[in-house]
């Protein structure tokens, strides 16, 4: 029963990382860099909702609304002025002026909000349903966190696989000269990932510190790290590979800590990444590319 | 016209030297105590309430007009780097004496630095045990970290709290670490049943583990050695899966009810040991209360009773020995070393301190949470 309490946590945990993924992996699928700044747009959009909840009052749903839209409007900025004069540079560049951007963040953070922690209201309420004779507790947000996880995952299947946007970033994504030749305006394309990924990482934000709600200007780092390697982990530029990959990474931490070491859990986690990229270096869900000479 | 350039620019800075000798030092006549705490970041709730404690004491020691005090505090962010250059930062001012650094580790760093700079430390609140260990003229105000291990583990076995135990603590500080260490021996020695034992590491966020198998294993006390963020997360994901155990702290839980946006009911019950009770009604704690609340508008925490008695056990070590401004920081560490070794103080966080190899002895009052605020336990 421990076991399964574990699983059950690792897979929230991991549907937090999957959440995350997603917007480091659409946006490396279409514009081929890692916006490594995006983990620190999901704290930004953690302080909106906390201000908006805990400050003004607002309802927890606008709040997070309210988080979305400015954290797409802050995504869409940051692409429009930190990216895209870029687009022709070399990967190298794009690559440091992200990190760069991410110290931006994090910086301004603290100068508008101070370094001090803050502690996320707890919108979902303290809780749990009991299982079992009460052997198996599932906190709330554990439940919120997984079906909001899975909700996202199958709305953004349908956006890419039906809407006309969706088709246009994965012509985007297979071929952006081609795609422009077909009449797909790339740089618009580029924009609304951008604005999608940041929607998310409100979402994203608001979940991470309903979970652990110690809320600081880096509380987006490690967490944004490790959904990178979830990416990587899952294969990059994929969607469902950032999903799969996201809750295993969730469920190898948490059982790691039980079972090895909880000092060592990152480790393991991180071991795990370099044995899968060896075996499958496009990762579990990777397109195989094969590029003609 | 290179040469006119340069010798424009050596013009400049012979009257920039000029300049700064003709304006009059605002300290001067005054004793310089100087002092490194983390004034932003993580920890900031200790090293504002050290400063402004410390300030309040400076104030009054100064309105009885005998020896005039000036106290002066640098960020050090609680990083052992940025403390030694915050102490840097403080020598250059002219710190004749030190009180050290709030936090432990950073505190490691400073103390030695003032054992080789000979200059006299009292810290209100770095309690790590090695903090004045090996070094001669480092002291502190608040209880090493063994001592507080053993004090928790002593007053659960005398007070009933549980019967059986866990204890979540995180191995890469000194100060968690050696709480646990004694405590675990103490436990042994009085047949205190500890039943899990699970660390963590800065920077968890997830507790899910450690909870889980404090509830698996039955224990009906967890023992929080560790600093109040994390024991917030801690408290909150135990009532997210309604895991209701008593929780024990150590003065590393102060500050847990002045954190912006904590619920304050998931503290509720919750048990600490700590010299000093908001409380307690005695003329010195109300007095000192009612400033700290009438300036800064919250409850002072231990650390700014620690503080406060650091400056009022340094004035009264400078009385008897004789310190005037105009020594130097070895003649004044020669003389508060020969005074803090024999001489008993008594102040906010107890009555006959008396310190032997630079650690304090007092006794410890237990204290709970109850509806937001800290009451007296016995």
């Amino acid at each position: 029963m421990l076991f399964l309490s574990n699983v059950i946590n690792g897979l929230s945990l991991g549907s937090i990382y999957a959440i995350i993924a997603l917007g480091y992996t659409m946006v490396y699928g279409i514009a081929k860099m890692l916006n490594f700044a995006h983990g620190d747009v999901i704290m930004v959009g953690a302080y909106i909702c906390f201000f908006a909840i805990a400050r003004f009052n607002l309802n927890p749903i606008i709040g997070i609304l309210l988080a979305m839209v400015v954290c797409t409007v802050l995504g869409m900025t940051i692409e429009r002025f930190a990216y895209k004069p870029l687009r022709q540079a070399p990967s190298l560049a794009v690559l440091i002026t992200a990190i760069g951007m991410s110290y931006f963040l994090q910086n301004m953070a603290q100068l508008l909000w101070t370094p001090n922690i803050k502690v996320f209201p707890s919108v979902v309420g303290n809780g749990a349903i009991k299982l079992f004779d009460g052997q198996l507790t599932i906190s709330y947000i554990a439940l919120i966190t997984m079906g909001a996880c899975v909700v996202i995952m199958l709305m953004l299947s349908l956006f890419t696989g039906n809407s006309k946007m969706g088709k246009a970033m994965r012509a985007c994504s297979e071929d952006k000269g081609a795609a422009q030749l077909m009449g797909i305006n790339v740089n618009t394309t580029i924009s609304m990932t951008f604005a999608i990924g940041s929607a998310l990482a409100a979402i994203a934000g608001f979940l991470l510190c309903s979970a652990y709600p110690n809320l600081t200007p880096t509380t987006g780092s490690m967490p944004g790290i490790k959904a990178f390697t979830a990416a990587v982990f899952g294969g990059i530029g994929s969607i469902p590979g950032a999903f799969v990959g996201g809750l295993l990474l969730g469920v190898i931490e948490i059982l790691a800590a039980a079972y090895i070491s909880t000092e060592l859990s990152d480790a393991v986690v991180f071991m795990v990444l370099v044995v899968v990229l060896l075996v499958k270096p496009t990762g579990l869900l990777g397109k195989k590319i094969s590029e003609k000479v | 016209m290179k040469k006119f350039v340069a010798l424009m620019m050596a013009l400049m800075m012979c009257l920039g030297c000029l300049a700064g000798c003709g304006k009059a030092d605002p300290d001067a006549g005054k004793i310089k105590i100087g002092g490194t705490g983390p004034l932003t970041g993580d920890a900031a709730i200790y090293g504002n309430a050290v400063k402004r404690a410390a300030e309040i004491a400076v104030e009054e020691v100064n309105a009885l007009g005998g020896l005039q005090l000036v106290v002066k505090y640098e960020d050090d962010a609680h990083d052992a780097e940025k403390a030694v250059n915050a102490y840097n930062a403080l020598k250059d001012w002219g710190m004749q004496i030190s009180m050290g650094s709030v936090t432990s580790d950073p505190g490691k760093a400073t103390s030695t630095e003032n054992y080789v700079d000979r200059i006299f430390a009292l810290t209100p609140s770095a309690s790590t045990d090695l903090y004045p260990e090996g070094k001669d003229n480092v002291y502190q105000m608040c209880f090493a970290d063994s001592n507080q291990g053993a004090a928790s583990a002593q007053y659960i076995y005398e007070q009933k709290l549980g019967t059986k135990i866990a204890v979540i603590y995180q191995s890469d500080i000194d100060y968690s670490k050696g709480i646990y260490d004694t405590f675990m021996a103490k436990a042994a020695e009085l047949g205190l049943e500890v039943v899990s034992k699970t660390t963590f590491i800065k920077g968890a966020n997830d507790f899910s583990v450690q909870i889980n198998e404090a509830k698996n294993s039955g224990a009906d006390l967890v023992f929080l050695p560790i600093y109040y963020q994390s024991a917030a997360l801690i408290l909150r994901q135990c009532a997210d899966i309604d895991y209701a155990p008593k929780f024990f702290g150590v003065d590393g839980m102060d500050g847990i009810l002045a954190l912006e946006g904590f619920d304050t009911s998931l503290a509720e019950g919750v048990m600490l040991l700590t010299p000093f009770s908001a409380d307690a009604q005695d003329e010195k704690t109300v007095n000192f209360v009612k400033k700290y609340q009438e300036k800064y508008n919250e409850i002072p925490n231990q650390f700014a009773a620690d503080a406060y008695d650091c400056i009022y056990a340094i004035y009264q070590a400078c009385t008897a020995a004789g310190v005037t401004a105009d020594m130097t920081a070895e003649q004044i560490n020669d003389l508060l070393m020969e005074q803090f070794n024999t001489m008993t103080f008594s102040g906010l966080t107890g009555e006959n301190m008396t310190w032997a190899g630079g650690y304090v002895t007092k006794s410890p009052k237990g204290m709970v949470i109850q509806n937001g605020v800290y009451v007296g336990l016995d």
